[in-house]
């Protein structure tokens, strides 16, 4: 049986981040995932802010995350080459009467030691976002916010763990641990058997099955809260910021928000459901968000939308690890008193992108406490380059790209401007994309106007070229999503 | 004798007449529905000697692409398509292969020729299809 | 020919080959331009007839029922004959109002070049699953008829082997016949509308003789499956468009087919700063296919979906001997202006360059300053370097006070003659 040091279970965000962040260590690291690739959970379908911090409870373990982690988030993106913009984030005050909640969110923002909040007229935020509804009577502009790429982020954080030693194995599903008394000492996966003295849970939606297999707060519960998402045609409509309606006690609520690929989207819903794997989206959810989006900016167009989504939030029922404050939905980040060699992690949901690199520093402050000797490596590489983005170059360096390397030269999707050496490079990249949707992710191919209609057939060409097998094999998601059943004259 | 009521469209023109044809076997007694002469002869053809274009593809080794585009030079009787089908599937022409090229001759004693619809070249070489000759 | 290495500047460049691309750079080429260079981005010409493989192309033009390829295939083998040029493998990135044209390719590499006339002619792309925002799953198994079309017929793979076709359009049945003449099973096709929205020929050819099902005023309400689609739920309509509840079927699939509109293709056209119709999604044209850019106009499914292909080549042919009109007008314009050369005592003469043909219109007002001042009478005299076209006499010329001088329209024809007119200050 193999041996690690650590081994951590799901390659979403958090895992990932978690990965990286211990890879400065001498560890020998194990990060297993059920799915053929990173961030195919709740990473995947996100709003993908890097909140300020002004929202989660004063006090909360989610607040402390959320605010230490926004701090980091300007090294994080320039050590791993995350595209991230710190634009602020905008609490949208429509009419007269939701500008008391402005002063009461500013108020719990400067709790929570959020720095840069600042109350603006109506007239400011009109100055600022031309297409904003007009009944706009003020804005909390939290300055500190921003934009990410949650797929570059997790692609980049596994990638460096990989870099400094970590190992990733995808289509690995935990189903047990190994115990020795009330000690873990492994794990039983569909792969076979694994010895650790660390288990990290960072399963996300299933954390709290994972949690249970140990023993571990059997009263705990994660409940799947589906968000619904359109996104819009970035030649139609330019939204410049981040704009929250004012909030409920629920959810954020449904914003409309540029992205870091400059397109805009709106959304979240927020509907609790039963299935962990259903992400399908539904008419009544869409017309949610769709009203709700209106709220904000009335002028949005049904036929300027090119693509929707759902995503699902792992909401936890944990309370608080404060005790003075009453809060049932707090993260659970702890090394547990009634197992030995268990992390555990639950409930991250929002703000669970900005607080990433703040969560794995926890997690190592917590392995320190209880007398984990974690060595630094002397060679730990921090960085993890970018690679080229034609459609980013200049017409000069992309002159030069095309000259050095032939496959730059040939656009794959059109609407994007992906190369074949962009896809390529992706394929061949220390966690490589094998699988349609990985290399979507990593190169936003597929997801303009046409929807991979024009490089679905040239995608699955290359893909299959480079991984020497057979069209019919390549998938959109990993086994069980081929694209193609079978060559057109092969009748049975 | 009997006498059938068969509905068929007629597809001569782009109106599509709804046809209602009474008919004893393949004898055409009368047509119902149409608005020219030519709806007749339609009901008439159908009935007696239904005829359809066949396109489909057949596999090339070594060619551009995998495939090549064939079609019939004439209509054949519909109830021969699918085993012209049937006998395509097992052709494999070998590449470079050329327009008009006769890929089966007088299927079946039908008089009807498949032929190539374009030209394709060996994987590498040129032909007027990838711009040059 | 297929090009390496292309020229810095054509009379015509010609966006996409397809019908209407094939049309235009024919009649470009035989309207009088001297170079005509198409720019594809498949490795090959015909645009989205090389998968169109069915018949019912060229009944207008040739009077002949032909496959696509076929169709294609004739008007390759003109544009090749008259020495059409072709960058293949190549697609265009950006267009500029002033006709600079950027493009990019594997064997190209990064091209520049200008066109004095463009033809657009990227033809259209297929509506989503996600722009009619169909609820469900993302499973892998979902494909509007044109990308199915290019995998069963071009790359030689089925994406499915039990097909749902949403939408009666003519791709979505004949990909019905298609899919079924190889071996699939077409469950059904489902159409919103109350009518078959393709040809009644394609109904009786494609659904009607292999016994596939059309269910008018239905729709698919939602897509099952995770990882592949498993079923869709098929639903009935009322006449807004809304499911009629208890009309549900869940019918079992491995693959959803959309044939669900066409939308004319025009990034380069908006990069090119050409006006839109937002009701077509093309551009606005005036009789000649000329755009609202000068010099840049557009034919086929990019200015709006055509039924008949006939009709994408006659309006190729349109646009192309426009373009060509245009480019050699331009030509000609530039070689039609006679330089204004700045003679004796003359230190600059504004407008530099005389239209030959501004003449036949009006007198033409010239302005020039002198190099030194003369306080006696001079004339200021315009000859063609021999002969003496007009002058003017003046009481003292200065450099600080502008001199005109008026080139009347009766000397149209001895400009005519010559390429140059030397302005000079001669002493009375």
């Amino acid at each position: 049986m193999k041996k690690y040091d650590v081994i951590i279970i799901g390659a979403g965000i958090i895992g990932c981040m978690i990965a990286r962040f211990l890879s400065r260590y001498k560890l020998d690291t194990l990060l297993i995932e059920k799915e053929a690739d990173v961030c195919m959970g709740a990473t995947a379908a996100n709003t993908a802010i890097i909140h300020a911090g002004y929202d989660p409870v004063p006090g909360s373990l989610k607040a402390e995350m959320n605010v230490k982690g926004n701090k980091m988030w300007d090294t994080l993106a320039g050590e791993l080459n995350i595209p991230f913009e710190r634009r602020g984030d905008y609490v949208v005050a429509i009419g007269e009467e939701e500008l008391p909640k402005l002063e009461e969110l500013m108020k719990q923002g400067i709790q929570n030691g959020v720095p840069g909040l600042v109350l603006l007229s109506g007239d400011e935020v009109r100055r600022r976002e031309p297409n904003i509804n007009p009944k706009v009577s003020g804005a909390l502009w939290a300055s500190t916010g921003g934009i990410a790429d949650p797929f570059a982020a997790a692609v980049a954080a596994a990638e460096n763990a990989v870099m400094n030693g970590v190992t990733i194995m995808f289509e690995t599903v935990f189903q047990d641990f190994i115990m020795d008394g009330n000690k873990i000492v492994g794990i039983k996966t569909n792969r076979g058997d694994f010895a650790s003295r660390w288990v990290i849970n960072a399963a996300g939606l299933y954390s709290d099955e994972v949690m249970h297999k140990a023993g571990v707060r059997p009263e705990f519960r994660i409940t799947p809260r589906k968000g619904e998402y359109y996104v819009f045609d970035r030649a139609e409509i330019t939204i410049n910021n981040v704009l929250f309606p004012v909030p409920t006690p629920v959810t954020k609520g449904i914003l409309v928000t540029t992205t870091i690929h400059g397109n805009t989207i709106i959304g979240p819903n927020a509907k609790d459901i039963q299935d962990k794997e259903d992400r399908s989206v539904t008419r009544e959810g869409l017309e949610e968000v769709w009203n709700g989006a209106l709220k904000l900016v009335p002028k949005l167009e049904l036929k300027h939308v090119i693509a929707v989504f759902a995503g699902l939030r792992a909401g936890g029922n944990a309370p608080s690890p404060n005790p003075n404050i009453k809060y049932n939905h707090d993260y659970v980040i702890e090394i547990p008193s009634n197992v030995k060699g268990f992390v555990n992690l639950g409930g991250i949901e929002s703000p669970g992108l900005v607080s990433s690199p703040a969560i794995a520093t926890r997690v190592i402050e917590l392995l320190k406490d209880v007398g984990e000797k974690l060595e630094e490596k002397k060679d730990w590489d921090p960085i993890r380059p970018a690679r080229p983005r034609f459609r980013d170059l200049s017409k000069e360096e992309q002159r030069i790209l095309v000259q050095n390397d032939p496959r730059y030269g040939r656009i794959v999707c059109r609407c994007e401007s992906v190369t074949e050496g962009e896809i390529v490079a992706e394929i061949h990249a220390p966690v490589p994309a094998k699988t349609y949707d990985a290399i979507k992710r990593r190169t936003w191919l597929g997801t303009g106007r046409c929807q991979g209609g024009f490089d679905t057939p040239r995608v699955v060409e290359i893909l299959a070229r480079e991984l020497g097998v057979p069209p019919t094999q390549i998938t959109k998601k990993g086994p069980g999503s081929e694209f193609l059943k079978r060559r057109t004259k092969d009748v049975a | 004798m009997s006498e059938i009521e068969t509905k068929i469209i007629c597809i001569t023109c782009p109106v599509g007449c709804s046809l209602v044809v009474t008919h004893e076997d393949q004898k055409v007694i009368k047509v119902e529905g149409n608005q020219c002469r030519k709806g007749i002869d339609y009901a008439q053809n159908e009935l007696r000697d239904p005829r359809r274009m066949v396109t489909t593809t057949v596999k090339v080794k070594r060619g551009l692409h995998p495939l090549v585009p064939v079609y019939t030079s004439a209509p054949i009787p519909k109830p021969l398509i699918f085993e012209l089908i049937k006998k395509l599937r097992g052709v494999e022409l070998e590449a470079p292969v050329k327009v008009g090229q006769a890929i089966l001759k007088d299927f079946l004693g039908t008089g009807v020729d498949v032929l190539a619809a374009r030209d394709l070249p060996q994987v590498g070489q040129k032909t007027s299809e990838t711009g040059s000759g | 020919m297929s090009l390496d290495r292309v020229k810095p500047i054509y009379d015509v460049v010609v966006i996409g080959s397809g019908p209407g691309g094939l049309g235009a750079a024919i009649a470009a080429k035989k309207n009088g331009a001297d170079d005509v260079l198409i720019i594809e981005r498949d490795n090959e010409l015909g645009g989205i007839l090389v998968q169109c493989i069915h018949n019912g192309f060229g009944v207008e033009i040739f009077k002949e029922d032909l496959p696509g390829p076929l169709y294609a295939h004739r008007f390759i083998q003109e544009a090749n004959s008259l020495g059409v040029e072709v960058l293949s493998d190549t697609m265009v990135l950006d267009i500029t109002p002033l006709r600079k044209i950027t493009a990019v390719g594997k064997r190209a590499g990064f091209v520049e070049l200008e066109a004095r006339a463009i033809v657009l002619a990227m033809g259209c792309r297929e509506r989503t699953r996600a722009q009619i925002r169909i609820p469900g799953t993302r499973p892998a198994g979902i494909y509007t008829a044109g990308t199915a079309q290019r995998f069963v017929n071009v790359e030689g793979y089925m994406p499915g082997n039990r097909f749902v076709i949403l939408g009666s359009g003519d791709i979505g049945m004949i990909m019905a016949r298609r899919l079924t003449l190889e071996g699939a099973k077409v469950e059904r096709v489902l159409e919103i509308m109350p009518f078959l929205t393709g040809l009644t020929r394609n109904y009786v050819q494609c659904l009607l003789d292999y016994n596939i099902p059309l269910q008018l005023r239905h729709t698919v309400s939602r897509i099952l499956g995770n990882y592949r689609v498993e079923a869709v739920e098929a639903v009935e309509v009322d006449e807004n468009w809304n499911p009629i509840p208890g009309t549900e079927e869940i019918i079992p699939c491995d693959t959803l087919l959309l044939s669900v509109g066409l939308i004319p293709e025009n990034e380069l056209s908006r990069k090119a700063g050409v006006i839109l119709d937002p009701i077509t999604g093309g551009p606005v044209v005036d009789e000649s296919m000329q755009t609202s850019v000068s010099g840049i106009f557009a034919a086929g499914n990019v200015v709006h979906v055509y039924d008949l292909v006939d009709w994408v080549t006659e309006a190729g042919f349109l646009a192309g001997k426009s373009a060509a009109k245009f480019a050699v007008e331009m030509k000609k314009g530039l070689s039609r202006k006679v330089k204004l050369v700045a003679g004796a005592n003359v230190r600059y003469i504004v407008p530099q360059y005389l239209d030959s043909e501004s003449l036949a219109e009006s007198d033409q007002r010239i302005q020039l300053r002198v190099v030194r001042p003369i306080e006696e009478k001079v004339w200021v005299e315009v000859t063609d370097g021999e002969h003496l076209i007009t002058r003017k006499l003046e009481r003292y010329v200065r450099p600080g006070e502008i001199v005109t001088i008026k080139i009347p329209k009766k000397a149209y024809d001895e400009v005519q003659k010559t390429d140059k007119l030397i302005v000079r200050v001669a002493k009375s």
